[in-house]
This record gives structure tokens, C-alpha cells and sequence, in this order.
């Protein structure tokens, strides 16, 4: 039986029910990206405090007076979430050590989209991971600043139009290819790294679980479906995340102390990606040649993370 | 009592953050705020003091960390100079707007361009408006002093505000001076410990840095200006507390012969022991000359500076910093907009000196005096000049 398929015979067993992101915020309807940070609560639970930085996630949940939040929950700056993760998880180390606070473990975890992520936060990211804190970090990847109007980032794939980056007579959209932050996480030499995508709740949930349970820095990178920057219709938000793992775009997998895994949802064999282009406004005006030229790079990348999922895997050294 | 002995200055702040009990530190290297940080660093390699210390790759982080740490209620320090304050810039209007009692030593060093390592106030001035308590010290006992008193301040419950305490570069961090550095018990007894109102702690979760638009952000303004306001009084009572353990006082205004004084110059920071020196030149040549000078920067002691400058028939403002294209030095704009509805104000000159490491000898303070002294008509008034800047 397909877990996914009959999620609601399995959530109710699986997944905390108790909300940590409560319902009431500002997020676009259809939006994956705020359904993601709700099952990362979910599976993080109570004992948590996120530092959170600027972009959409933060102005939907923190309207003053009200706030989304059932966890404990810091917004300071668009660049420095990690730092500031870093700043919690020292400060609640010492206090722990020294009788000032309860006695329990609390994960520290930093959040940010992918140009509070790859762009504006890379920085403090890496010295976070370089230095080892305590800290898990997620990144919302919705491949454009969409908090500001769907300006391009280091995240966005080549092809795709946005406001900075727009397609026109001379332009194809974004021309360059997305930064690829897992593999530079994998660098960092950090003991857990995951991408993950809301459309495979079980999976991202799973990976949550694990990377809470590191001791140490771990980062999962999170695919997360934007209707209102994807120019996609906002009930298809899911099919199109499962699209963008179907067709190889964004694959899902591990990598566990330098081991690759390709994850369970991943398929033997990849769709196209016209499959997964068709139904986003941001990808309308690619031609054939275009889509050609990209699909042999979506090739390219998965043959080579399955190359490294077969020789770096586990007890293969 | 403490003890009597003799170190650079910026290694004794460290040691008096030292006794402090504090929790947690991130500093990032920068001359001539570097030797605070190494110190520190030693304290902690040492167990000498239990804190985490973060090597932030940034001063943007190193803000970045304290602001969190702080949030949880540890009690958290960092320090800077120029370039790294200039980083930290974005974040200081928001650990005020937090109100997290977060202190910080800043090793006052000229901003860039030109790089330039030295002592001016160029840094500091661009964050008069970030909503943090302010001070300046002028030898080394008072940085040490103030670097104890400044967590007392922050963490008030009536304040609950960051403080920055203002060293000279190089010609305070880096004297080699004799002072008493208090004892770990003096300290506790003087210091109590942080009790946060609330906390980044699942035992009970809070949102802090919420969004908040024009319904609600004026007000959250008003109420920063009101509580930095409403801490001269707390900054003036644990001043006291000091100087009933430790004998020394402390006022947001300090004086030097400024009673009878007909001409009063104006400083901030290490200047004022030169100045001094001057002054008593002066007075043997028999001119009633006399020193005021700003230990508080923010917030700024409106009330004390008018009865001090009250009588006085001429001002001398010195700067270490200009405001470029503006009406002359920070400091100078400051008292001029402090004196402008006084019945009886006094003529007013401003010198904008000792730039990047310029060094201002005795002569010099003379000279400025005797130039204001020989301008009888008054002409010379409500403008600045550079001081021994060739043209
Ligand atoms: C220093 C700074 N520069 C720019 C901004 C404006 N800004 C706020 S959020 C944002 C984009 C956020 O994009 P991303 O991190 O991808 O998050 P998203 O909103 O897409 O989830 C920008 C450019 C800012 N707040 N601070
Ligand atoms: S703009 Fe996109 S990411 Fe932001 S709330 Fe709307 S759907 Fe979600
Ligand atoms: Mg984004």
C-alpha cells in the first residue's frame, strides 16, 4: 500500500498532532513552502526554538500582535539566522550547564528561504556548519526572493522568469543553473545533509527526525512549491513538488557522514522534465531546444548523484 | 578593596568582563579591538571564566549570536571597532528594539576610506540613533569600571537595553596604566545576577522579533525613545551602588574647573586628560578657562549639560568625527540643539581634531583657546573648523 496515497489512514499514527505552526497565518493558499515549516514543527516537537530569518515564512507567521508560533521562535535579520541559531544554541548550553534552566535537551534549528539561504545568509551559514554547533538548518527552497516580488536568486533554475530575471526577446529567464547547496554542505564535512520536498510528507519527516537526533550540525534543503512565484495553480502545489522528483530535477537523498542515499521515493527511472515544466507560468515561454538543453543537464547531475549514491554509499569504503 | 595593579587596558577590560560571571562572548578580531578578544579568549581556555565562546566568522555574526544568546538569557558580550561596528549597524537597532541587555566595548578606530587603524569617533557617531545606551571613558580605570557597571545598567528591569562603552583606540586599549581592579567578591556583591522577563526556552514559548506594521510600529518606537529616556535615572543609581563599594563616582557630565570657568571647553573620551593639562597651563596664565566632559552619550544628559554650560560666556565643542556637508561636528550639532532655547547661552566653536590617529598635543589645546579667546567680536562663532588640518 502506497503510504502516501493513503496518507490519512497513516498520518494520524505517524505525525505529532499537536500544531506547532498554528492555522491563521498570512501564507498564499496552495503555498508547500508553509506546509513544510508545519510538518518540520511537527516533527521537531515541543523541545525546539527556531531562529527564523527574514522572507515569506516569517511575515505570514509573526504578524505583531499575533504570532503563528507554538514553539519558542527568533526573527532578528534576513543574513544572519545562523548566527543567530549559533548565538541560542551557545547561550542555552551555558545556562543548561550552569543549573540556570531546565535540564532537557532542546534542538536548536535555523530556517531561512533559499536567498536568506544560499545568497544573503551564505556566509553565516557556513560558519555556523564550519564551527559545529548544536543546530539543524533548513532551507525553504522556493528557487526566488518571493517575499519581495519573485526576484531571482542564486536558487532559481535556469530558464525560469522572475522580475529581475525576466524572460524577453533577448532573454531566456535566469541563466545560470541553481547553486547546488547541498553538495557545498556536503563539503562542510558535517555529519547529516538531506534534501527532502513536503510532497513526500513521511520522507521529510523522517529526515526532520534524523537530523534532530544528530548531536551536531545537520542541513536539509527543502523543496518547497510556490504558486504565486511558479505562476502554477495553487491546488496543484503537491503534484508539482512530486513532478520535480519524478523528472530528477530536484532528486531526493542522504548523505550520512560522507555516504550517499538515494532516498525510497526516488524512481528507477526519471520522467521528462516538459512533464514538470508544463504547468508552471515562470517556464512558459522556454521552446523545445531550451528544455532540451536543460533536460541534458538534469541528466548530467542525476547520473553523477547516483554515481556517488553507488561508490560513496555506506560500507563501501 | 581591589587590587592595585598595572596592565594594557584592553586586556584589564577583559578581565573585568571576566568577573562578571557572564555566559557567553562573540567577538571577531579587529585592531585595536583585538587584544579584548584574545584575553578573553585566555580567560575562558583557562576555565577562568565559564562562558561559551563563539568565533564568529563576522561582526555582523558576532551581533547576530549575542542578540541570540541574549535571548535565551544568558548573559552575553561582545566587543568592536570601526569596520566591525559599521557591520554590526543593521542588527544594533534591533537588539535595542529587542531589549536585550546585551554590553559591548567598542576600541574607537576611524572608519574607512582611507583604511586607517587609528582613534577618532568616526565609528561610534553613525550609531547615536540605534537606541542603545552610550558612554565614553577617558582613562583606563573607567573602562574597567564601566565594563562591570554597563551588564548592572543593561540588565535593570526598568532598562533592559544594550550598552556600548567607548575606549580609545590605541591611546586608551593600548596603555599599558595602573588601576585597581575590583575582586570577584566586590563584584558580586555590586552585581546581581540576570533575571531575564522572558526567554527563548520551551518551558515557555515566546515569539520575539515579531513583524509588525504601521498599527503597531510607532508605538513600539515611542516606547524604545521613553525607555532609554527613563534610564539616566538607573545609570545615575548604580553609579551610586558603585561608588558606595567602590569609592569612585561617576557623572554624566564630569567637570574640571568649570566653575568660575568664562571660556569651557568640551570633550568625549581620552582627550579630556590632555585637555586638562591645558587647562591648567592656562589657569597660570591666569585665564579662567575650564573642561566639561561627556561621559554620556546616550541618553543624552539634557538637564546637566545646561547647568553646567549655564554661565559660561564661550564653548569650546571638540569633535572627532564630522558630519560631511552638515553643520559641523555630531557633538557640536548635539549641544548647540541642547542650548538653542536657553535665555543665557553661550558663543559656540566647534574643532573637529585628532582624526585617524591625528595626535593632539597640549600646544594644540592652548592654541584653540587662545584663538577663541583673541575673538572678541564674536565671528568665528556656530561654525567648525578642522584643527591643524593642512589645506
Ligand atoms: C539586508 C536585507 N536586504 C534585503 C532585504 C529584503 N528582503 C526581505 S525578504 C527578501 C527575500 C527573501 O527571499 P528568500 O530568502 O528566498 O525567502 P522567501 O520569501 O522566498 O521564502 C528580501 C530580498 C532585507 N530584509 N534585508
Ligand atoms: S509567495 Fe509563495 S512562498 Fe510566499 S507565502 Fe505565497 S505561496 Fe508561499
Ligand atoms: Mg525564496
Amino acid at each position: 500500500m502506497n503510504i502516501v496515497e493513503n496518507f490519512d489512514l497513516f498520518a494520524p499514527r505517524l505525525i505529532n498532532k499537536k500544531e506547532l505552526l498554528s492555522s491563521g497565518h498570512r501564507a498564499c493558499s496552495g503555498c508547500a513552502e508553509v506546509l513544510a515549516v508545519r510538518l518540520m514543527a511537527k516533527a521537531l516537537g515541543e523541545n525546539t526554538v527556531i531562529a527564523s530569518a527574514t522572507g515569506c515564512m516569517e511575515i505570514v507567521s509573526s504578524m505583531f500582535p499575533t504570532t503563528a508560533w507554538e514553539v519558542p521562535w527568533i526573527h532578528v535579520a534576513f543574513e544572519n539566522t545562523a548566527a543567530v541559531a549559533s548565538g541560542v544554541e551557545a547561550g542555552l548550553k551555558a545556562l543548561r550547564k550552569k543549573g540556570r534552566i531546565d535540564d532537557r535537551y532542546v534542538k536548536v534549528v535555523g530556517m531561512a528561504g533559499d536567498g536568506g539561504t544560499m545568497d544573503i545568509g551564505f556566509q553565516a551559514l557556513s560558519g555556523a556548519m564550519e564551527r559545529g554547533h548544536d543546530m539543524l538548518f533548513v532551507c525553504f527552497d522556493n528557487e526566488a526572493y518571493m517575499n519581495t516580488g519573485i526576484q531571482r536568486s542564486s536558487g532559481t533554475p535556469m530558464g525560469a522568469s522572475t522580475t529581475t530575471a525576466p524572460a524577453g526577446k533577448v532573454s531566456i529567464g535566469q541563466k545560470t543553473w541553481k547553486k547546488n547547496m547541498p553538495e557545498i554542505l556536503v563539503a562542510h564535512a558535517i555529519p547529516y545533509v538531506a534534501t527532502a520536498c513536503p510532497s513526500y510528507p513521511l520522507d521529510f519527516i523522517r529526515k526532520i527526525e534524523k537530523a534532530k537526533s544528530i548531536k551536531g550540525p545537520s542541513y536539509i534543503h527543502c523543496f518547497s512549491v510556490c504558486p504565486t512565484g511558479w505562476r502554477s495553480p495553487s491546488n496543484m502545489a503537491i503534484a508539482t513538488g512530486r513532478l520535480a522528483v519524478e523528472t530528477g530535477v530536484f532528486p531526493l537523498f542522504e548523505v550520512e557522514n560522507g555516504h550517499y542515499h538515494l532516498s525510497p521515493d526516488m524512481p528507477k527511472k526519471l520522467r521528462p522534465i516538459k512533464d514538470y515544466f508544463k504547468g508552471q507560468g515562470r517556464f512558459r515561454h522556454l521552446t523545445a531546444d531550451d528544455i532540451e538543453m536543460i533536460q541534458k543537464k538534469v541528466t548530467a547531475e542525476f547520473n553523477k548523484l547516483k554515481e556517488k549514491a553507488k561508490f560513496l554509499k555506506t560500507g563501501n569504503e | 578593596m581591589g587590587k592595585r595593579m598595572g596592565m594594557e587596558v584592553a586586556m584589564a577590560v577583559a578581565e573585568a568582563v571576566g568577573l562578571c560571571n557572564i555566559d557567553m562572548a562573540a567577538v571577531y578580531p579587529i585592531t585595536p579591538q583585538s587584544h579584548i578578544a584574545e584575553h578573553l579568549s585566555d580567560l575562558v581556555a583557562n576555565g577562568e571564566i565559564d562562558a561559551e565562546f563563539v568565533t564568529v566568522e563576522s561582526e555582523h555574526s558576532a551581533m547576530s549570536a549575542v542578540i541570540g544568546a541574549s535571548g535565551t538569557g544568558a548573559r552575553s558580550y561582545t566587543a568592536t571597532s570601526s569596520q566591525g561596528l559599521m557591520l554590526m549597524h543593521e542588527l544594533l537597532p534591533i537588539a535595542s528594539a529587542m531589549r536585550l541587555p546585551i554590553c559591548m566595548a567598542i576600541a574607537n578606530r576611524a572608519v574607512s576610506g582611507p583604511l586607517n587603524i587609528l582613534n577618532d569617533h568616526t565609528d561610534i557617531m553613525p550609531q547615536r540613533d540605534s537606541g542603545w545606551i552610550s558612554m565614553f571613558v577617558e582613562n583606563g580605570q573607567e573602562a574597567i569600571d564601566m565594563s562591570i557597571i554597563a551588564f548592572k545598567i543593561a540588565e535593570h528591569k526598568d532598562v533592559m537595553l544594550p550598552v556600548n562603552i567607548n575606549i580609545d583606540g590605541f591611546q586608551l586599549t593600548h596603555m599599558v596604566e595602573p588601576f585597581e581592579m575590583p575582586t570577584q567578591e566586590e563584584v558580586n556583591q555590586f552585581l546581581p545576577p540576570f533575571v531575564p522577563h522572558a526567554t527563548l526556552h520551551p518551558a515557555k514559548p515566546v515569539t520575539m522579533g515579531a513583524f509588525a506594521m504601521s498599527d503597531y510600529f510607532a508605538e513600539i518606537m515611542k516606547a524604545k525613545d521613553e525607555a532609554l529616556k527613563n534610564s539616566k535615572k538607573v545609570i545615575l543609581d548604580v553609579w551610586d551602588d558603585w561608588a558606595k563599594i567602590f569609592g569612585r563616582t561617576y557623572k554624566p557630565v564630569e567637570t574640571y574647573m568649570a566653575d568660575d570657568a568664562e571660556i569651557l571647553m568640551l570633550t568625549m573620551g581620552s582627550m579630556g586628560e590632555t585637555a586638562q593639562v591645558a587647562i591648567d597651563e592656562l589657569r597660570a596664565k591666569g585665564i579662567k578657562a575650564g573642561l566639561v566632559k561627556l561621559r554620556l552619550w546616550r541618553p543624552f544628559p539634557l538637564e546637566e549639560i545646561k547647568a553646567v554650560l549655564k554661565n559660561t560666556k564661550k564653548l569650546i565643542v571638540t569633535d572627532r568625527a564630522i558630519s560631511f556637508g552638515g553643520p559641523g561636528g555630531p557633538v557640536f550639532s548635539e549641544i548647540k540643539s541642547a542650548l538653542y532655547a536657553e535665555a543665557q547661552r553661550p558663543l559656540i566653536y566647534n574643532y573637529i581634531y585628532g582624526l585617524g590617529g591625528r595626535d593632539v598635543p597640549v600646544p594644540d589645546f592652548v592654541g584653540m583657546f587662545e584663538k577663541v579667546l583673541a575673538d572678541t567680536a564674536g565671528k568665528l562663532a556656530d561654525s567648525y573648523e578642522f584643527w591643524g588640518v593642512r589645506e
